[in-house]
């Protein structure tokens, strides 16, 4: 499978001197879900947000290495962000559903694009929310208030408001956090379905969501990358001690 | 003995509970005693002439139209100069400002203003507005005199107003390929408004019951005619109280308590258009 994403010797400190990413070098392929997982503060959260240059927001102290999106060096100031951003989308912990109704919600990527032809607001909404298997839940009730919906609900509708904007690449940081088991199983299957057609990279709330969701994974332990590799091997048959205690649940 | 104390703690809370409550409508009262008064003394020398008719007889007689009229346009020439200035300099301080040491400066400099006695910006407007830039003595000098005083309410106001909108709804609209402008137009603006326009309409009542910044700004003792121009100096609701208590000799106090009835209407009124919008808007509100 053909690398979509290739991160190279990435260092960052924020502003207050925490360093949170040591030396990275990852290789992300397409079409496969990648997971970025560790304990807290191990720098997976860190590593999404410079995906999409979403750190840009944060004070950051120093930063250095190449993150290469289809070739291109993302992290240089030139870079397009806003482009960047429509081609890399971003579901957050908590579902965060603007103070509008679930239809204004899935099209408001689009409309800061300049879209506005009602028909292809209107087949973006179904297409994305048919993608993120809630349209049969609400189809009925677009014009609601998103905030009516539950938290299950919510966060599918901020996945399908990503995918509105048909990006390339999904990030997911710990979408399922605050999510019942069955909302929580009904995002992961949206993962297996979206991978046909996506990158995706996925910072799982748990171990047992990593492995249940692993194409390929990443263990993270403060700022270091531990090992990656193939999902069976690392849940598995890991190379390391620490991902192997990790795993086993041996600290965490 | 343990049940003595137990009485004791329960005493005192009573004693407390009591005496906090007191207290409480103890501030109440002034506001219910002045509002009755007012309407007592005043009530009987509201008509249609008195609000619809000019001074006459050393303003002993007739109406008060040309004051009612002149504090309606002060008030409406503040919120020309202050409304747009003051929600952009609150934008800048909750969206933009980094922290640093000048927008520190300029928060220093935004609470010392609210602090300086109405009568400096008085002096203050008279020296740059009226004489500097030689706008003499009219509505325009008053307004941007008065809408020195009231920017800083209105600042710190809509400045709390957008920054009680949580961050995550920027966030996402950055994360969705939007500009920083776009998300605050398109949410944070409008999820703040009511309570930027409770600062506003807040900071308006205060500036149209002023009498010292417009003194020597652009109130007139006595006008034969209404304004035509922002140039023309314009009778005002509380200089024109102030005028009647104190400048003319036998005034009847009916028409000192009609024009202060009218002052408290103008703007109790006003006060009620805010909590009214604020109410409303929290009962909406989604998040």
């Amino acid at each position: 499978m053909a690398d979509k994403i290739i991160i190279e010797n990435l260092s960052l400190t924020y502003a207050d001197g925490v360093e949170s990413l040591r030396n990275i070098s990852l290789n992300v392929p397409e079409n496969a879900v990648s997971v970025l997982f560790g304990p807290a503060g191990g720098g997976k959260s860190t590593l999404l947000r410079c995906l999409n240059r979403l750190n840009d927001l944060t004070e950051v102290r120093a930063s250095v290495g190449r993150i290469l999106i289809d070739g291109e060096n993302i992290l240089d100031p030139k870079t397009d962000v806003i482009a960047l951003r429509r081609k890399v989308g971003m579901v957050f912990a908590r579902p965060v559903v603007l103070p509008m109704s679930i239809r204004q919600n899935l099209t408001y990527g689009l409309e800061l694009a300049g879209e506005n032809r009602k028909s292809r607001l209107d087949e973006a909404v179904e297409r994305s929310l048919k993608l993120a298997a809630i349209w049969d839940e609400i189809k009925d009730r677009l014009d609601d208030p998103a905030i009516a919906l539950s938290g299950g609900q919510q966060q599918r509708v901020c996945l399908a408001r990503v995918l509105a904007l048909q990006p390339e690449i999904i990030l997911l940081d710990e979408p399922t956090s605050g999510l019942d088991p069955i909302s929580t199983g009904k995002v992961e299957s949206a993962l297996q379905e979206l991978k046909k057609e996506y990158t995706v990279i996925l910072v799982p709330h748990s171990v047992q969501q990593a492995a249940r969701t692993a194409d390929y994974a990443a263990f993270f332990l403060q700022g270091e990358l531990v090992e990656y590799g193939e999902g069976k091997t690392i849940f598995t048959t890991p190379r390391e001690k620490r991902t192997e205690d990790y795993v086993t649940g041996r600290f965490g | 003995m343990m049940r003595r104390l137990r009485l004791n703690r329960h005493l005192t809370e009573r004693l407390g509970f009591i005496s906090l409550t007191l207290m409480a409508v103890v501030t109440v009262v002034p506001i219910v005693a002045v509002v009755i008064y007012i309407l007592s003394q005043g009530l009987p020398a509201i008509s249609w002439e008195f609000l619809a008719d000019f001074p006459r007889d050393g303003m002993r007689v007739g109406g008060i139209l040309p004051a009612i009229v002149g504090t309606f346009y002060l008030t409406i020439g503040t919120a020309v100069f202050s409304v747009p200035l003051g929600i952009a300099a609150a934008i800048y301080l909750s969206e933009y400002a980094p922290d640093n040491a000048l927008t520190r400066l300029i928060r220093i400099a935004i609470i010392n203003l609210a602090g300086i006695p109405s009568v400096v910006y008085g002096l203050f407007g008279l020296g740059l507005f009226v004489l500097f830039l030689q706008f003499g003595t009219s509505i325009l000098a008053a307004s941007l005199t008065l809408s020195i005083m009231t920017l800083p309410v209105i600042i710190s106001t809509a400045e709390e107003a957008l920054r009680a909108v949580p961050q995550p709804f920027r966030t996402v609209s950055v994360s969705l390929g939007g500009t920083r402008w776009q998300g605050i137009q398109r949410i944070v603006l409008p999820q703040a408004l009511p309570g930027i326009l409770t600062g506003v309409i807040l900071g308006l009542e205060r500036a149209a019951g002023e009498t010292a910044p417009i003194l020597f700004t652009g109130a007139a003792f006595f006008l034969p005619r209404l304004p035509n121009s922002p140039f023309d100096a314009t009778m005002a609701l509380p200089y024109h109280l102030f005028v009647i208590s104190t400048q003319v000799p036998e005034m009847p106090p009916q028409i000192q308590y009609g024009t202060a009835l009218v002052l408290l209407v103008f703007v109790l009124g006003m006060n009620l258009v805010a909590t009214t919008i604020r109410s409303r808007a929290r009962a909406r509100r989604q998040w």
